[in-house]
């Protein structure tokens, strides 16, 4: 199914929830944060939350900033 | 900033936000160029002969007192006393009597004192410019002369006969005391003599034009206010505590680097609520008669005025220091610096 | 009671002066940005060395072809984390992006930064107010950035802001407390701290604004931009006691507590 993660198109096989997708595509996942269409899923949250074909995923973490 | 031409209005302004509001700034001023520093001095008094006849005062010619001037002897006396009750700042006065208290007199006076005292000043009869600089070889720091009043016309009629009468002669002694090379002037006017917005004026504009022509000099203004002698009210304009607050609170305004001295002709209470708002020299443990502190009861004493202070130095000293002001005895030592004056 | 027995008070210590915002305690009056440093081992040295209690970050998409260090290896967990929403250009992406922020599991501590303008990089006011009246209500510890204006601070202080940050200067100018009049009038009408923050280039400038009487400060560009970052966040820790110091022994710091009731004249009128 295709998705858009961080802005990018991405193809992955499903169902699949968030956080195989997440284990899959970050290499330190302490203190990634998750949104899925506009909405926060909370990490306890990842496992069963299953991704659908068309579903728009942005993942991110502090950097440095002033 | 406050003109001189607005002196009158302040001082007629009856409220008390005004009279704190000067308080408020006086008080900042003054820590900001005094800190809390205090320094204590007090009077010895060696001559009470006049020549003078000035209406308001204890010491007039024309008033039956007993006349004397302390010996040599009489001196060291009263000077031990004063040293060993702290002070090592001395003001030494005489009546006006230029032929019984003459310079020689004052300069074996100035001599013996300076055995007691690292600073010792004078408030005596005005002099010329080559009797001060006499003096101030000798040992003189300071030189106190009050115009008392401003106003001629009202200067004409309390000074009637002497040298005091010459209402010029008297005008022209801060400028010839500076001259002489004296390092610190005190002047300052009588309140309660005259209408006090113009004389206070009039004193601004001297102090001023001193400040101007010898800016070597360390200014120092003082507002004794007329008291009774033994019970006898003198004052034709008396000024309150607030006005008298208030001239003193404006003096810091106006002249934030000038010395106020406040003497024990005020009440302790009010001295101790002036502290900090503008007076940073005080008197401490005086006795305004001749010889008064070691040679005569109080009841064969003729004071110049009554003093309402009565505390002892080391009292006042440990007040100071109770209310977080630091009390200085002696704010500067001479030291020979080895140049010799023409 | 008399002006002379008022005015007696503790010695001022900065022990017993902690910086308070919300429900906590910092001896520290200096923030740390945490943007633009050369490497991650230059920003672990320079909190310690400051012994900075609050730093910022900021959130950002991951980059999943690089593998980034991960910030929160570099900050000791008893630093406080201060969220800003930098990237905002609105209230509603600044709400966004604190509500994510509070997602990490880093606490709910959010300095909110709104900025619409890259030229001057200036803070929109208006939105600021806006979102934090939004987050505060959400119970979030609000610390708006602002350009320093009274009525936009006392909008603020009015929305739940814990804290406000004006800028001193321009973001990254190094120019220092160009705002210093009106920082001063939110310094004595604002009870919420006021941390100045943006444009403090040297240490000599912290210390000014802390003698102003500002609560606290930040800095980031100076520091990272060091050639030893380290060394500079040092100068601006001590910098800001120095500057505190000199506040606490001020007569301003003092009438903070000393009694209005007693006037100076008033025993003029007793009897």
């Amino acid at each position: 199914m295709n998705i858009t993660v961080n802005g990018r198109p991405r193809t992955i096989p499903g169902p699949a929830s968030l956080k195989l997708l997440i284990e899959q595509i970050c290499r330190d996942r302490r203190h990634v944060i998750a949104e899925v269409n506009g909405n926060v899923v909370r990490t306890p949250q990842w496992e069963t939350r299953i991704l659908q074909n068309g579903d728009t995923i942005e993942l991110v973490q502090f950097v440095g900033g002033g | 900033m406050i003109l001189f031409s607005q002196i009158k209005d302040i001082l007629s302004d009856r409220r008390r936000e005004t009279t704190e509001s000067l308080a408020r700034e006086a008080q900042a001023l003054t820590e900001q160029y005094f800190g809390r520093t205090i320094s204590l001095y007090a009077p010895i008094y060696i001559s009470n002969y006049c020549s003078s006849w000035c209406t308001y005062c204890g010491f007039h010619s024309h008033n039956r007192i007993q006349r004397f001037k302390l010996t040599a002897e009489e001196m060291r006396r009263e000077m031990s006393f004063l040293a060993g009750e702290g002070i090592e700042n001395a003001l030494i006065l005489t009546g006006e009597s230029y032929n019984l208290t003459p310079p020689s007199y004052l300069k074996e006076a100035v001599g013996i004192a300076r055995e007691f005292f690292p600073s010792v000043s004078l408030e005596v009869h005005p002099m010329t410019t080559a009797e001060y600089r006499d003096l101030f070889e000798e040992g003189v720091d300071g030189i106190t002369v009050y115009q008392e009043t401003y106003d001629r016309k009202r200067y004409a009629q309390v000074h009637l006969t002497g040298t005091k009468a010459d209402y010029d002669f008297r005008y022209g002694t801060p400028e010839r005391a500076a001259q002489g090379g004296v390092r610190s002037i005190a002047m300052g006017i009588l309140l309660g003599l005259s209408e006090v917005a113009q004389d206070l004026t009039a004193l601004y504009a001297h102090l001023r034009s001193m400040e101007k022509r010898f800016p070597g000099v360390e200014y120092s203004v003082s507002f004794p206010r007329l008291k009774p002698i033994k019970g006898k009210d003198f004052a034709s304009c008396p000024v309150d505590d607030v006005t008298f607050l208030k001239i003193i609170c404006l003096t810091r305004l106006l002249f934030p680097r000038v010395g106020i001295n406040l003497s024990t002709r005020e009440g302790m209470r009010l001295r101790d609520n002036c502290l900090g708002l503008g007076v940073t020299r005080m008197s401490a443990g005086s006795n305004t008669s001749v010889g008064g502190y070691t040679l005569r009861s109080p009841e064969e004493q003729d004071p110049q005025f009554d003093v309402e202070d009565r505390r002892r130095v080391a009292e006042i000293v440990e007040k100071l220091k109770a209310r977080n002001f630091d009390p200085v005895l002696t704010d500067w030592r001479r030291i020979p610096n080895g140049v010799t004056l023409p | 009671m008399s002006i002379m027995q008022t005015i007696q008070s503790a010695q001022p210590a900065l022990e017993n002066d902690p910086l308070r915002i919300a429900d906590r305690q910092f001896t520290s009056r200096f923030l740390l940005g945490t943007g633009k440093f050369k490497n991650k081992k230059d920003l672990s040295a320079a909190i310690a060395a400051s012994r900075t209690q609050i730093v910022t970050v900021a959130l950002r998409r991951i980059d999943l072809e690089r593998h980034e260090e991960n910030i929160l290896e570099y900050i000791p967990k008893d630093v406080t984390l201060l969220v800003n929403t930098s990237g905002a250009r609105n209230a509603q992406e600044a709400v966004r992006l604190a509500r994510l922020g509070r997602e990490s599991g880093c606490g709910n501590w959010v300095k909110v930064e709104v900025i619409n303008d890259s030229k001057y990089l200036l803070p929109d006011n208006a939105q600021t107010v806006k979102a934090t009246e939004i987050l505060a209500a959400e119970g979030f510890v609000v610390l708006p950035y602002m350009y320093p204006e009274l009525y936009t601070a006392r909008a603020l202080e009015k929305a739940g802001a814990a804290a406000v940050m004006p800028l001193g200067s321009l973001i990254g100018s190094r120019q220092g407390l160009r705002t210093r009049e009106f920082i001063n009038i939110l310094i004595n009408e604002i009870d919420v701290p006021i941390i100045v923050d943006a444009g403090l280039g040297a240490p000599s400038q912290a210390t000014e604004a802390m003698e102003l009487g500002a609560a606290a400060v930040l800095v980031n560009t100076a520091i990272a931009n060091a050639a030893h970052p380290a060394t500079l966040a040092k100068a601006f820790a001590l910098a800001v006691e120095a500057g505190r110091l000199a506040y606490m022994s001020s007569p301003a710091a003092a009438s903070d507590s000393a009694n209005a009731s007693s006037p100076l004249t008033g025993f003029l009128y007793e009897q």
